[in-house]
C-alpha cells in the first residue's frame, strides 16, 4: 500500500552517492563550496551539473559559455518528462516553478511506472521531494570531503571526470546505434579539439550526433 | 563564476518549465525525443573525449587512458558509480606519483 515513499526514499539514497562525487569534484573543479551548492539547489540535473564542472575543470572561466551550453543540452530530456507530467499533476500558474524544478530522470520514472494519475502524482512528489533533499546534503558532504583533501584529490581528478561521463553515458549505450553516434561524437571531438576554440569540439559532437540520428532515420 | 553558475542553472531550468506551459500535441512528435536522446549521448561521449584525451587542446594520451580502461571494467561489473570514479581517480594519481 505505502510502497512508493519506500521506493522514492531508497531512490534518494542512491542518487545521493552521485551526489557526494559530484561535490568532491565541483570544488576540486575551482568553484566555491557555495556555487557547487547552487549547481544541485538551482540546476539539479545530475549530468548538466558534471558537464558544467568538467568542462570548468578544464577550460576554466574561457570555456564558460561552452560549460552552460553543454549543461543546457544536456537538461533538454527534462523538457519531454515535463510535457510528460504536466497534465498529470495539473499545477496551476506559478506553482508549476515547483513541479518543474523536481522534474527530473528519477521523479518522471517512479511516477509512469505507476498505474494510475494519483499514484503518478505520488510518485513524482515523493521521489521528487526525496532526490532533491538527499541530493544536496549529499552534495555539501561531498564538496566539504573535496574542500578538505584539497590538492591531492587534483591529482586525479581529470580521470574521475573522464569517468563520470563515462558512468552517465553506459546505460544509454543499449543500441547500436547509440554506440555508433557515440564513437563518431568522440572521433569528431577529438579530430577538432586542435583546431576551433576550446569548448566547440563537445558542442560539434552534439550536432554530429543529431544529424546522425536524423539521417539515419530517413 | 557565480553568475555563470546561476546562468547555467536557469538555462537548465528552462526546459523543464518549457515542458509545463507547451501543450503536448506541438511537440508529441517521437523524432524530437530521439534527437535529444542522440544529442545527449553524443554531448556525454564528446566530454570523456575532451576530458578524457586532450590537454591544452592537444590529444593526448597518459594516465587517464588505464584509468578509463578501469572505469569502464568496473562500470562493465556494475559496480556504483562513486567507486567507479574514485577508482579511476585513485589510479591515475597512483601512476603519476610513481612516474
Amino acid at each position: 500500500m505505502n510502497r512508493i515513499p519506500v521506493v522514492a526514499v531508497s531512490i534518494g539514497m542512491a542518487t545521493g552517492i552521485y551526489a557526494v562525487s559530484f561535490g568532491a569534484l565541483g570544488v576540486t573543479a575551482g568553484l566555491s563550496i557555495l556555487e557547487t551548492m547552487l549547481l544541485s539547489l538551482l540546476m539539479f540535473s545530475g549530468a548538466s551539473q558534471f558537464a558544467f564542472v568538467g568542462v570548468v575543470a578544464t577550460g576554466g572561466m574561457a570555456a564558460i559559455a561552452t560549460a552552460i551550453a553543454s549543461a543546457w543540452l544536456l537538461g533538454v530530456r527534462n523538457g519531454f518528462y515535463a510535457l510528460r507530467m504536466a497534465p498529470v499533476l495539473g499545477m496551476p500558474g506559478i506553482t508549476k516553478l515547483l513541479s518543474a524544478q523536481l522534474t527530473i530522470d528519477e521523479s518522471t520514472a517512479v511516477a509512469t511506472s505507476q498505474g494510475n494519475e494519483s499514484a503518478e502524482r505520488r510518485g513524482f512528489w515523493w521521489t521528487g521531494v526525496s532526490v532533491f533533499v538527499f541530493w544536496n546534503l549529499m552534495t555539501l558532504a561531498g564538496a566539504l570531503l573535496g574542500d578538505q583533501i584539497g590538492d591531492p584529490a587534483n591529482y586525479g581528478l581529470d580521470s574521475a571526470a573522464a569517468a563520470a561521463f563515462l558512468g552517465l553515458v553506459w546505460p544509454r549505450l543499449s543500441s547500436s546505434k547509440f554506440k555508433l553516434i557515440g564513437l563518431a561524437a568522440f572521433i569528431v571531438a577529438l579530430a577538432t579539439t586542435s583546431i576551433v576554440p576550446a569548448g566547440i569540439p563537445v558542442l560539434l559532437g552534439a550536432l554530429v550526433a543529431a544529424l546522425i540520428q536524423y539521417w539515419g532515420k530517413k | 563564476m557565480t553568475l555563470a553558475v546561476i546562468a547555467a542553472s536557469l538555462a537548465v531550468f528552462s526546459w523543464k518549465f518549457l515542458g509545463y506551459l507547451v501543450p503536448e500535441k506541438y511537440v508529441s512528435n517521437p523524432r524530437f525525443r530521439e534527437i535529444a536522446d542522440a544529442i545527449t549521448v553524443g554531448l556525454l561521449s564528446a566530454l570523456i573525449a575532451i576530458q578524457g584525451f586532450t590537454s591544452d587542446s592537444q590529444v593526448t594520451v597518459d594516465s587517464r587512458l588505464p584509468a578509463l580502461i578501469l572505469a569502464a571494467g568496473l562500470l562493465y561489473l556494475r559496480m556504483p558509480f562513486i567507486v567507479v570514479i574514485a577508482s579511476a581517480a585513485a589510479l591515475s594519481a597512483l601512476i603519476r606519483m610513481f612516474f
